[in-house]
């Protein structure tokens, strides 16, 4: 936990120092560019990875009435039959985090009143999903927001959003609520972590990086925006710099936005070989994209080996005369097999 | 075996969380932590790769000379043919929403029982081969290389997971728990690793057909006696058709219903259902298990297995097949059949109902029809005549077994079929039925009495919720669909809710069918007396028995 603290303000202080003593073309540049190239080929090779690998048998894991008899309602989403129930049941996956939703908190008793004994209890628990949906929604919009910074004109969708974000009109410039909530977001993500006894025994370095990665880059984007503010028209003409492959000197912008840079960088480039993989990953899970329909439709696994069986032929020369004696039918009778 | 300490002591036996990080605590083989080991001979005879005698207790397990290469190629082999194994290492973020979902973590509190940690155990093996954070970073990031108490870790916590998938229904990402559990349990066997009560029934049902080994003769001779009992209980002796060509129908149902209390009850209820129904069927003795022990070892010891199902078929000549109760059957069937050894052999068709026209285009392709929506689509259509009054010494609940709640959806066909032959239904709380259902404990071959009190705390949260209703609604009896429930379930209710006794849904069905020309039923499928007959009432007709239950068209 601390070990990963420590590792990104390092990477942050590198970065500080870095753009102060001169460096801001290598923090500002050179590693963005390289961030981007790494992080596209990474995913590409990432999937590609994946996709290498057959799915050999139809495994989705049933969540409602599977289809069958006319009369016994289906749950289509939770058991689809059809790949448009495929579609409705990622769609909630991936908008809603539909399994995230499900969540319950077991409570075991030794005694209970109405049981007159043990008990276990299985409490409705949303907390993760109400903050892990936040936190990807928030970071999402973000992320969008930013493309101002990208893109000239910029578009009016783009504007209509920060006057969303920022439509309770607090501060100057104004609060815009997506950042805030994603950095609410991740320290509850954080301090589940933290102060969670099982998840604390099972959470490693690659568990809390990424979380105190994420938190640094919102926390320097929102110090960027209203502490230690930064000259906005200096870093868009020094972002489309980037992005029209023709940078430019960053030498008068603040050394905060190079840390910045740097750790969304850094983001970049550990995204495609941790367990951030699982934005693209969910899409390729078996037990989610797949229709429960294996008894309908022949699901082919291209390894399938050769079939390899003690056949019926063997079974009854095995067992010829008991089953002679027992009455059973016989494809060859005992006098004539004996010949 | 050891005395089983009572419930609450059970539960507060729990142990904390060790101080140790899980990457330096292992676990301990005390007796009745792991099971027996396979046989060196029935691995052997079963071709499995490297057998040999060993002991979990034991220091050292005897494992080949190379047993890391071995290891390390199968890994990597296992990971070029499932995608889902790639995936599930890789994305994983560790949320812990699966900790408290699965009925062996809350059994015992051990940390490597939360599915995500079990996986960790894997998960730090492909770290280090397969990742660059883990080949820089090692320990630091939770990677480390094979060692003998890696392999040790795995074999314990691979056969402390029963492939329920209940995790995989809370995870974000659908990460599968018993994908990786059967792909360590393969990767186990590479090296010769295997228990006894999985191997041991591989072995019978590979060369006998049933998992207990009894030749066909005397599985007719069991069959037949349990027709006796029919007759006793109705008047009317069932008829017992075996391997007979040019039927239409092929029943195949788990072995286990032939041989044990109180399956054998349930497989009663089948013979007097076809019967009644004159149902131009055939069991064989060749394709006699319908459970596949082989789902427990490896992909490929299922498919060898299955084979026999679509072989005997073929050799027969039906049209479709019948499937009886049973959990795991139904996955490999639902998930499995037609990829392993499909497609279906060509004298087969969709299967269409012979009595009510109902063409079960759910399974064309498989054309294999579970009892339950066979019975349901019945009585839907009025076909049968069920008196539920005989079944009103009990109050049920119902138990949705793993895999056919988790990875096939049959949820309301068994209700349906229970609603009509019983009055008193209730359910469990609804965080412990249908597709969030606990296991009985015990699936996935480790229902062994050496692990009894493991047992029991896996079986803590489905023993818990049905004390709940036992205590509050007065439920009395527990139906299921699967044959493993009804040999595992039972000693779990002695346990945590003596009193409730166990069956099968069709042994309910036979109970409450009324049968064309049976005597007066005065006594159950159990031979106990049957309430509310009084023995010396006049005779009654059959055609005054309770109109027929179904809700017609």
């Amino acid at each position: 936990m601390f070990s990963s603290l420590l590792l990104v303000l390092l990477i942050g202080a590198i970065a500080w120092v870095g753009a102060s003593a001169g460096l801001a073309s290598l923090f500002g540049v050179a590693l963005p560019y390289v961030a981007a190239v790494v992080f596209i080929v990474g995913m590409v090779w990432r999937m590609a990875y994946w996709a290498k690998s057959p799915v050999p048998f139809c495994i989705p894991t049933t969540g409602g009435q599977e289809q069958s008899l006319d009369f016994i309602k289906q749950n289509k989403i939770d058991c689809p039959s059809t790949t448009w129930g495929v579609v409705q049941r990622m769609f909630l996956e991936v908008f809603f985090f539909r399994s995230l939703f499900r969540n319950s908190l077991a409570d075991v008793r030794e005694s209970d009143p109405v049981s007159n004994g043990p008990r276990s209890i299985y409490y409705s628990s949303k907390w993760l999903w109400v903050f892990a949906l936040l936190f990807h929604y928030c970071f999402l919009l973000v992320f969008i927001r930013h493309f101002r910074f990208f893109m000239e004109p910029v578009p009016s969708c783009i504007t209509f959003l920060e006057s969303i974000d920022g439509i309770m009109q607090i501060g100057a410039p104004r609060f815009f609520w997506t950042g805030g909530l994603a950095l609410v977001a991740l320290l509850f993500l954080l301090a589940r972590r933290i102060f969670n006894q099982r998840l604390r025994y099972l959470s490693l370095l690659n568990d809390y990086f990424p979380l105190w990665l994420l938190i640094a880059i919102v926390g320097t984007g929102i110090c960027l925006r209203y502490f230690d503010k930064t000259e906005i028209a200096q870093v868009k003409i020094f972002v489309m710099g980037l992005t029209h492959f023709a940078p430019v000197s960053g030498a008068d912008i603040n050394a905060l936005f190079f840390v910045h840079l740097t750790l969304v960088s850094v983001l970049l480039l550990y995204f495609p070989f941790s367990k951030l993989a699982h934005m693209p990953g969910v899409f390729f899970s078996p037990t989610r994209n797949q229709a429960n329909n294996s008894r309908r439709v022949r699901h082919i696994n291209p390894w399938n080996p050769p079939k390899q069986y003690f056949t019926y032929p063997e079974y009854e020369d095995t067992y010829r005369d008991a089953m002679a004696e027992a009455g059973l039918p016989l494809e060859k009778q005992p006098e004539k097999a004996a010949e | 075996m050891a005395k089983l300490p009572t419930p609450q002591m059970l539960v507060a036996s729990r142990p904390a969380f060790p101080d140790k990080s899980w990457l330096d605590t292992k676990p301990e083989f005390t007796p009745g932590s792991f099971c027996y080991p396979a046989k060196k001979e029935t691995m052997e005879l079963l071709h499995m790769p490297n057998p040999h005698d060993w002991d979990p207790a034991a220091e050292d397990w005897n494992l080949p000379e190379n047993w890391e290469k071995i290891l390390c190629d199968a890994f990597a082999d296992r990971l070029e043919k499932h995608r889902s194994l790639k995936l599930f290492m890789d994305i994983c973020v560790r949320c812990g929403a699966c900790a408290d979902k699965c009925h062996f973590f809350l059994g015992t509190n051990d940390p490597k029982n939360m599915p995500v940690l079990r996986a960790e155990l894997l998960r730090s093996l492909y770290r280090r081969d397969y990742t660059m954070l883990g080949k820089i970073l090692g320990k630091k990031a939770g990677a480390r290389g094979w060692d003998m108490s890696v392999v040790k870790e795995l074999f314990y916590y691979a056969y402390q997971c029963t492939e329920c998938r209940r995790c995989s229904l809370f995870c974000p990402y659908g990460i599968d728990t018993a994908e990786i559990t059967a792909i360590v349990r393969e990767l186990l066997h590479e090296v010769g690793l295997g228990i006894h009560w999985i191997m041991d029934p591989v072995k019978n049902c590979s060369f006998t057909g049933n998992h207990l080994g009894i030749q066909p003769h005397s599985f007719v001779e069991i069959v037949e006696m349990l027709a006796d009992d029919c007759e006793t209980i109705t008047g009317i002796r069932p008829k017992t058709p075996f391997n007979e060509k040019g039927h239409e129908i092929l029943f195949i149902t788990p072995s286990g219903d032939v041989f044990a209390d109180p399956g054998i009850y349930t497989f009663m209820g089948y013979l007097m259902l076809f019967h009644e129904l004159d149902l131009d069927y055939t069991f064989s003795t060749y394709a006699s298990e319908g459970g596949n022990f082989g789902s427990f070892t490896s992909f490929n010891m299922a498919k060898k297995l299955n084979a026999k199902m679509y072989a005997e078929a073929e050799r027969l000549g039906v049209k479709w097949i019948l499937g009886g109760e049973c959990g795991h059957m139904w996955r490999v069937i639902n998930q499995y059949m037609d990829t392993y050894n499909g497609p279906s052999p060509a004298n087969m068709e969709v299967p269409v109902s012979p009595i009510t026209g109902t063409v079960f285009s759910n399974a064309a392709s498989t054309k294999m029809v579970h009892i339950a929506e066979f019975t349901a689509d019945l009585i839907r259509h009025n076909k049968l005549r069920l008196d539920p009054s005989r079944n009103d010494h009990i109050i049920t609940t119902f138990h949705d077994s793993c895999n056919p709640a988790r990875a096939m959806g049959l949820l309301d066909e068994p209700r349906y079929v229970l609603r009509h032959v019983c009055n008193n239904f209730v359910e469990m709380p609804e965080n412990t039925i249908r597709e969030q259902t606990f296991c009985c404990g015990a699936g996935s071959g480790l229902n062994t009495e050496e692990i009894m009190e493991l047992r029991m705390r896996s079986g803590m949260p489905r023993g818990n919720a049905l004390r709940y209703v036992q205590q509050k609604d007065g439920v009395n009896h527990m139906a299921c669909v699967c044959a493993i429930d009804r040999a595992t379930l039972p000693p779990l209710a002695d346990y945590w809710a003596p009193g409730v006794t166990v069956s099968g849904l069709h042994e309910l069905v036979g109970n409450a069918l009324i049968m064309k020309g049976e005597g007066k039923r005065t006594m159950d499928m159990r031979q106990e007396d049957l309430p509310n007959v009084a023995e010396d009432e006049p005779e009654e007709s059959p055609a005054d028995a309770p109109e027929a239950q179904g809700e017609g068209q």
